[in-house]
């Protein structure tokens, strides 16, 4: 056995690891489990849905299923950007209670890093000074004193369809 | 190693309501008056596959209830008990409360005990006064008192042991039974040597048990496996007078043999309602297998013209010929595919002679319920999903549609009302009829209910139809109501969402004292759609086409404005108001001149409007997807679907449209009244 992969099994003994996808939106780099995400795909045109919120950017064909993306900017209330040649969609298989529910596409700026962090060091966020709403975010983490938002999708995505719900209410 | 019997507890679950259907329906059958053996046996049959199931899997609460229910029906098979409507009633409680067993075994909940104890009470009530009657009537000749020894004749038929039985078994488990056991072997049967077969038995015992304080149940209870398997007879001791030896028990059982054959031939055909999983008639898998081998056949054909060097144009004729095939044979295939998912609507029809029998009870009415078209085919998800509706409508049409009896005479109708529950195909379409011979939908209370709850105004003129479409409005109250089944909730116009999810549409007419007729349109499948596609701006939709009615190209002339903003189209002689899809949707569309583009005029549910689209884009059929899996139901769509070139493109429910236009121009301008749609 290398002397690496010794250290790797000291850790692992002590610390339960995570590992995270990256991305980018608005210059701030946000993490999502790894293991939800299905694929990542570039930005391709989609069929509207009507009378849904701006955010909702309409459905795809993902080999059969019928997919919704859903604008990250626009569902965060950030600056409107052009999609241009770095702009991913991240496809995400979203759990409610538990069970895997639904999948569901998210347009990000670009696609960042992974990144293995033990789950003790992602702290739990203060109640402001990110652009995305603390009610969606599970903790920060720090990486080469870099700030990454861990974000709670489950919650978040499935909170972006309630408010679908309440706008058409209106 | 111990095999893991957890795999089969779906089996045994789903076999177990099967079974209990089975029950349901033949005690119902037997309360009707027809007490006949066969019935019995099945139910008895079903109550002790039950029984042995469940005590294998360890639950045994549901063995010692279920051991219970079959010692009543034992003696009733027996003929030693008189079937009485008190004992029926208990049994059919029975089965409810081993339904529920079993759902909360399955579900893996605690099982309510305050009513199985309650029932296992009712049933040791019923036990007991065996135990009296039996103890005046044949003397000594008691079932539950121990006597000092048995006599047990077993005869196993040839092959018991081709089932995994084993004789030896038996008998040493026998043996455990009683103090003293004497066994005498028959050997009559058995063959020369040559002759044998080693896996067959030939043997015949009769055992005597001694002391040991056995029952009879507990000698029954060793060949649970096995009495259908064999000849036994068990005869205590002191009364072998009275054992008539196998003669008499042989010919009860030539004449239940060809009965209990057709009784599994009736269980067979017989599946659980709600399960994921489908049993298939062989004969749909041979077609489809079939299938399979012609579409290969076209295929080699028409790989072989990618090998051939020099392609001429004798070639394009046949390739031609090659492409014809295969479109007829996936079409083919494409149906025989969705034949299997296809399921007779018997299983959503079943639940109903329990429910009319519970419920005229309930009401103090008498009914008779007449089944038609019971093996019209339906697609297993439709299936699923219209129990519930067709309940509410049944429920509905005996509380509200059928009279008192005091009252059916009054009016010099038969004392029994009827109830007719139909199913048949029409067109590309199922439909359900719940018919009764009732007193009618009472119009003026509908109307008179509609004003209260301001969906009609006073001076509104309605059409009989627009009033008996009233009572499926939502908003249309669900107290005091003709139309409403007390203390539910739940109103018609669930009953029409529900059914309007399934792509259906509902419709009563009625005729006053003469009864209602509900009428509900099914699509035959919910997976393919023949779909008109057509454009608005930049985006494809899809409409059904069996709404479509007509497309047209406008005349301006024909164009009236009604209120300002609501637009008509005067087609013939009716009035059809014009729904701008762009509007509605919030699509830039190509003109908003209705000149340049097209109207299609559409029905759903009676009602029709002129859809203004930019262009007609040709027919095909599209396979439906559902927008809920990954997201949610979107007003104005059935789905979407995947078209030729990867694109996604959505499909609008032309009901749902309706309701989206009449909210618009609600929104818009004058407060929606029930005419401003031609009906």
């Amino acid at each position: 056995m290398t002397e690496s992969a010794e250290e790797l099994g000291q850790q692992d003994l002590q610390k339960e690891y995570r590992e995270l996808l990256t991305f980018f939106l608005a210059g701030e780099e946000y993490g999502v489990d790894i293991l939800r995400v299905q694929e990542i795909k570039g930005w391709d045109s989609v069929t509207n849905i009507p009378n849904t919120p701006e955010y909702i950017r309409g459905v795809i064909n993902i080999r059969g299923s019928i997919v919704p993306i859903i604008d990250m900017r626009l569902r965060f209330n950030l600056e409107k950007k052009d999609y241009d040649a770095t702009t991913v969609v991240i496809v995400l298989n979203v759990l409610r209670e538990g069970k895997a529910d639904r999948t569901m596409g998210v347009v990000v700026d670009a696609v960042s890093d992974v990144y293995n962090i033990p789950v003790d060091d992602v702290k739990a966020s203060p109640d402001f000074g990110t652009a995305v709403d603390t009610e969606f975010v599970t903790g920060l983490a720090t990486i080469d004193e870099k700030m990454i938002i861990v974000l709670d999708i489950d919650h978040m995505l499935n909170a972006a369809e309630l408010a679908v719900i309440d706008q058409m209410a209106d | 190693m111990p095999i893991d019997l957890e795999q089969f507890h779906e089996t045994f679950f789903e076999e177990s309501f099967e079974g209990l259907d089975i029950m349901e329906s033949g005690l119902l059958e037997l309360e009707q008056g027809e007490v006949d053996l066969e019935n019995i046996n099945t139910i008895f049959r079903s109550a002790h596959s039950i029984k042995g199931g469940s005590g294998t899997f360890g639950f045994t609460a549901v063995a010692d209830f279920t051991h219970d229910m079959e010692t009543l029906l034992d003696e009733m098979r027996n003929g030693e008990r008189q079937v009485t409507e008190s004992i029926v009633e208990t049994l059919l409680g029975c089965v409810d409360v081993l339904r529920n067993m079993l759902t909360a075994i399955k579900d893996g909940v605690e099982i309510d005990t305050d009513s199985v104890s309650q029932l296992t009470s009712a049933l040791k009530a019923h036990l007991g006064q065996q135990i009296e009657t039996t103890a005046t009537n044949k003397g000594a000749d008691t079932k539950e008192s121990p006597t000092k020894g048995w006599v047990v004749s077993f005869k196993p038929e040839v092959d018991i042991m081709k089932t995994g039985n084993d004789t030896v078994r038996l008998l040493r488990e026998l043996n455990s039974l009683a103090e003293e056991v004497q066994v005498s072997v028959n050997n009559d049967a058995l063959p020369s040597l040559s002759e044998i077969v080693p896996e067959n038995c030939y043997q015949s015992w009769e055992i005597n048990l001694i002391g040991g304080d056995v029952s009879e149940d507990d000698i029954r209870d060793v060949f649970a496996w096995v009495d259908d398997e064999c000849e036994l007879n068990i005869v205590a001791l002191a009364d072998e007078a009275e054992y008539l030896g196998p003669e008499r028990r042989d010919e009860e059982r030539r004449e239940s043999e060809p009965e209990r054959r057709t009784a599994e031939r009736r269980s067979k055909s017989s599946k659980p309602t709600e399960s994921s999983s489908i049993r298939v008639n062989i004969s749909k898998v041979d077609e489809l297998i079939n299938m399979v081998g012609e579409l290969v056949i076209t295929q080699s054909m028409l790989s072989q013209f990618g090998e051939d060097d020099d392609f001429t144009e004798m070639h394009v004729e046949r390739l031609k010929d090659g492409l014809a095939q295969l479109e007829s044979h996936t079409r083919e295939l494409q149906e025989s595919v969705m034949r299997i998912r296809m399921m007779p609507i018997s299983f959503a029809f079943q639940r109903f002679p329990r429910l009319v029998h519970d419920l005229s009870s309930q009401f103090d009415k008498k009914i008779e319920l007449v089944m038609t078209g019971e093996t019209t085919e339906l697609d297993k998800t439709v299936l699923e999903k219209i129990g519930d509706p067709l309940v509410h409508l049944v429920r509905n049409s005996l509380d509200h549609g059928i009279e008192s009896p005091e009252k059916r005479i009054e009016v010099g109708k038969s004392e029994t009302g009827v109830i007719e529950l139909s199913a048949f195909h029409q067109g590309g379409n199922i439909v359900i009829q719940i018919k009764d011979d009732g007193a009618g939908l009472n119009k003026s209370k509908i109307l008179e209910k509609a004003r209260q709850n301001g969906l009609v105004t006073n001076d509104e003129r309605l059409s009989d139809e627009q009033i008996y479409d009233l009572i499926f409005r939502p908003g249309f109250s669900t107290a005091d109501v003709v139309s409403d089944v007390s203390g539910r909730g739940v109103g018609m116009d669930v009953v029409r969402r529900n059914i309007r999810e399934l792509g259906g549409a509902v419709e009563v007419s009625s005729t006053p004292g003469e009864g209602s007729v509900f009428t509900i349109r099914l699509p035959l499948t919910l997976a393919i759609l023949d779909g008109q596609l057509v454009g608005i701006g930049n985006e494809t939709y899809i409409l059904p086409v069996i709404s479509i009615i007509e497309s047209l190209q406008v005349k301006p002339e024909n164009i009236n404005a009604v209120a300002g903003n609501a637009e008509v189209y005067r087609l013939r002689d009716e009035y059809i108001p014009v729904v701008r899809l762009y509007q509605i949707f919030g699509i830039e569309p190509i003109s908003t001149e209705l000149e340049s583009g097209l109207l299609v005029v559409v029905e759903a549910e009676g009602k029709k409007i002129a859809i203004y689209v930019d262009e007609l884009l040709g027919q095909q059929q599209v396979v439906i997807k559902s927008l809920e899996t990954n997201f949610k139901k979107i007003e104005g769509l059935s789905g979407a679907t995947i078209l030729g070139d990867g694109t996604v493109a959505l499909i609008i429910d032309i009901a749902g449209l309706i309701e989206l236009y009449q909210k618009d121009i609600a929104g818009v301008a004058t407060p929606v009244k029930g005419g401003g749609i031609a009906a």
